[in-house]
């Protein structure tokens, strides 16, 4: 008997019932996260479908609660606690499919990581709920919330360090014991995502400790506030490669192997993961192409650098659609696109990451426009940014993260993927689509007529040059009304998933590499390497920017509370 | 490392439309000055008022066919408000803030910018059709910010 059978006949022992890859008490630690992911994702599906409805006046304002602290709510609730609690979730499933069991040690430390997000999560939502810190999820200094506001978001960052820090030593311990053998194609990009993530949230916490939680407590009395943004959006577009990077090792482990293929290229996806470590940094000034105080040089210098971005993009659509004609064909598709019709449409796990990727090809279409250094000015802080936003995180993470609650929830809870629930699944896939196509649809070309974002309601109606934005109003609630009972239906199966259907073992589908692929060279495992090439880009972005808004910095500006 | 040949061509291809795009960004911000509003140019915020031109903000007739417009926002209102102009005259817009950061997009046109205190940020704009402007806040500033807006008339 070896060693991974052995494995897997103590978990049977364990839990009753057949294996999974995952032990019990590793099931714990991923449900725990997943499971308050979804209460997040409730609540702010709420205030996104309250926000439509205010906005489009078909509701007026909820009694003490405004139509700001509703967009704080649903920005925080969704861009940040949904998906970072959903990530560590199924990161640390990822873990404990390539490595087994954790050690003591750093699954304790998981604990008290979601113990921290928890206690952040809760401090930040009761100042939000008090209308103490509508000040939406991207700060706006020197907009100035309750200390406590802050104080939550660093304790909630803190405790991502500490799952952190947790998953580096599962991943340094396995590498130890496994001389000059790759650690799993899974492991390497879920590392690959959480060194992201913490090299990323540096620069928040920077402007929270040292500029806003000063600010907000009284310690000092006036702000920088280029800095702040400059270092606010250092980390806002990794960010998004956050979000992104585990949607991606959905896309490149899990699919191939549920449309019965195999991963193109270990090699490929591997690389492809260390050049977004790479690339997603020196790229935060083309949120802030139309700031005064930075020169336009150095905005061109970061448009290049964002711009690099496109390559891995490319690489991972090569990937999937190789890997889909490869499946394919393999079952028998003739003709140059015969394997179309081989896909399996009808397997939810299949469907919305696959809906997921056809929204992010018009997705990054948009990004490169937001990105570009001129046409930017058309679009800026107008609607189309936030269609941009919902067809990319909304869209194309939500849905691959929703195609895989459908097997990892059961997975976890030792259950099974029902064809009842299956079919719902592929109903709520088919509900969010639609809304999803009202609602961006209707930002995207109001933005283009100027429409502006995160504004009120009634904004303007009277005049007659922003008539034409009433009925693009109306399809957003429309969409948004849908979406928000695919939330509903999403969750209900989640339910039926986590406590009712039948109980047995789920696969934890991963694939196989095509033999045909070549060999992973060592190199991507030079971790010294690929972090000090990161801070070195880093620097080059940022270091004389950054010395010019210190050396040529205005008085600081001191703080407003104008809610 | 061996790279498929499809995989080559597919990442050839976009690697050279990416360099002609970058190369094509370039030159129409270097070669023809096609820049965003970078404007360097440093203010008090808490002095605005005694701060020249901002001590009188207004719409100010340069020459024939050229204004310039000296603009405060603060929240919830620009100043000034409802400036008319002659059609086809260039406007340098001059904007700063006295509290926080707000946006400045006037609806259906090229003007957009950011307005940070501390900071004056600058844009010139030729409006060449008569009709009636809507100037907006874009960037969130607050309970007020949906109100946040003037007007600019351009005559015959």
């Amino acid at each position: 008997m070896n060693a991974i059978s052995r494995k897997l006949k103590e978990f049977e022992m364990e839990r009753g019932m057949p294996a999974t890859a995952i032990g019990l008490k590793e099931a714990k630690l991923a449900f725990a996260h997943v499971s308050f992911s979804l209460v997040a994702l409730l609540i702010g599906g709420l205030c996104g479908l309250l926000q439509t409805l205010v906005r489009t006046g078909v509701i007026p304002e909820i009694a003490g609660v405004g139509y700001y602290e509703l967009l704080t709510a649903h920005g925080l609730m969704l861009a940040i606690v949904f998906t970072t609690l959903f990530i560590f979730g199924l990161l640390f499933s990822f873990l404990g499919q390539s490595f087994g069991r954790f050690e003591e040690f750093p699954r304790r430390l998981g604990w008290v990581g979601f113990w921290f997000m928890m206690l952040g999560v809760v401090l930040v939502t009761w100042m939000v709920l008090a209308g103490e810190a509508s000040v939406l999820y991207t700060f706006y200094a020197p907009l100035k919330a309750h200390p406590v506001f802050y104080i939550g978001l660093v304790i909630f960052v803190v405790g991502t360090w500490i799952s952190s820090g947790a998953m580096f030593r599962m991943y340094a311990d396995y590498k130890r014991e496994h001389n000059g053998v790759h650690p799993p194609l899974q492991a390497y990009m879920s590392i690959m995502t959480v060194l992201l993530w913490v090299v990323a949230t540096l620069g928040v916490a920077a402007t929270i400790l040292f500029q806003l939680l000063p600010l907000s407590l009284g310690w000092t009395d006036k702000v920088g506030i280029e800095l702040s943004r400059t270092l606010f959006w250092y980390f806002g577009h990794p960010l998004v490669y956050f979000w992104l990077l585990p949607a991606y090792i959905v896309w490149y482990t899990v699919i191939p192997k549920i449309v019965g293929g195999k991963i193109f290229s270990d090699a490929l996806a591997r690389m492809s993961f260390l050049l977004f470590l790479l690339f997603s940094f020196p790229v935060g000034f083309h949120h802030q192409l139309l700031e005064p105080g930075i020169s336009a040089f150095w905005k061109y210098i970061q448009v290049v650098l964002t711009f690099l971005v496109i390559i891995p993009s490319l690489m991972t659509a090569f990937s999937m659609f190789a890997t889909f004609e490869l499946a394919g064909r393999r079952q028998g598709a003739t003709g140059l696109f015969g394997w179309i019709k081989k896909m399996p449409y009808r397997d939810v796990r299949f469907l919305a990451p696959f809906v997921g990727m056809l929204f992010f090809i018009p997705a990054g279409a948009g990004g490169v426009i937001n990105a570009s250094h001129q046409l930017n000015i058309v679009v800026h802080n107008t609607l189309w940014v936030t269609g941009h936003f919902h067809i990319t995180v909304g869209a194309a993470v939500a849905l691959t993260f929703f195609g895989t609650a459908y097997w990892l929830v059961p997975l976890l809870r030792g259950r099974t993927l029902t064809k009842q629930l299956n079919r719902i699944g592929l109903v709520q896939t088919m509900l969010w689509t639609i809304g999803m196509l009202f609602m961006s649809t209707a930002m995207h070309i109001s933005g283009l007529l100027g429409n502006p974002r995160r504004t009120g309601p009634a904004a303007y109606f009277k005049d007659s040059l922003v008539a034409d934005w009433i009925p693009y109003h109306v399809a957003m609630a429309i969409g948004g009304t849908i979406l928000f009972l695919s939330i509903l239906l999403f969750l209900f199966a989640m339910f039926q998933l986590a406590f009712r259907a039948p109980k047995g073992m789920e696969e934890f589908p991963v694939a196989e590499t095509e033999e045909a692929a070549m060999q992973t060279p060592l190199f991507f495992e030079n971790w010294k390497l690929w972090i000090f090439v990161t801070f070195a880009l880093i620097a080059f972005a940022y270091t004389v920017p950054i010395w010019h808004m210190i050396e040529n910095a205005p008085p600081g500006a001191p703080g407003w509370k104008l809610w | 490392m061996h790279i498929h040949r499809l995989e080559k061509i597919w990442l050839g291809f976009g690697c050279v439309m990416l360099a002609v795009f970058l190369v094509i960004i370039g030159i129409s911000a270097f070669a023809s000055g096609n820049q965003p509003p970078s404007d360097a140019t440093l203010i008090d915020p808490t002095q605005v008022d005694q701060t020249k031109p901002f001590d009188k903000p207004g719409l100010k007739k340069i020459d024939d066919n050229r204004y310039e417009a000296v603009m405060v926002s603060q929240a919830f209102q620009f100043t000034p408000q409802n400036m008319v102009i002659k059609k086809g005259a260039t406007v340098d817009f001059l904007v700063t803030s006295k509290d926080v950061v707000h946006g400045f997009e006037i609806v259906k046109t090229n003007v957009n910018m950011m307005v940070v205190p501390g900071h004056i940020n600058s844009i010139e704009y030729t409006f060449k059709k008569a009709g009636e402007y809507l100037i907006v806040c874009n960037e969130y500033c607050g309970s007020g910010h949906h109100m946040m807006s003037t007007k600019i008339k351009v005559v015959e």
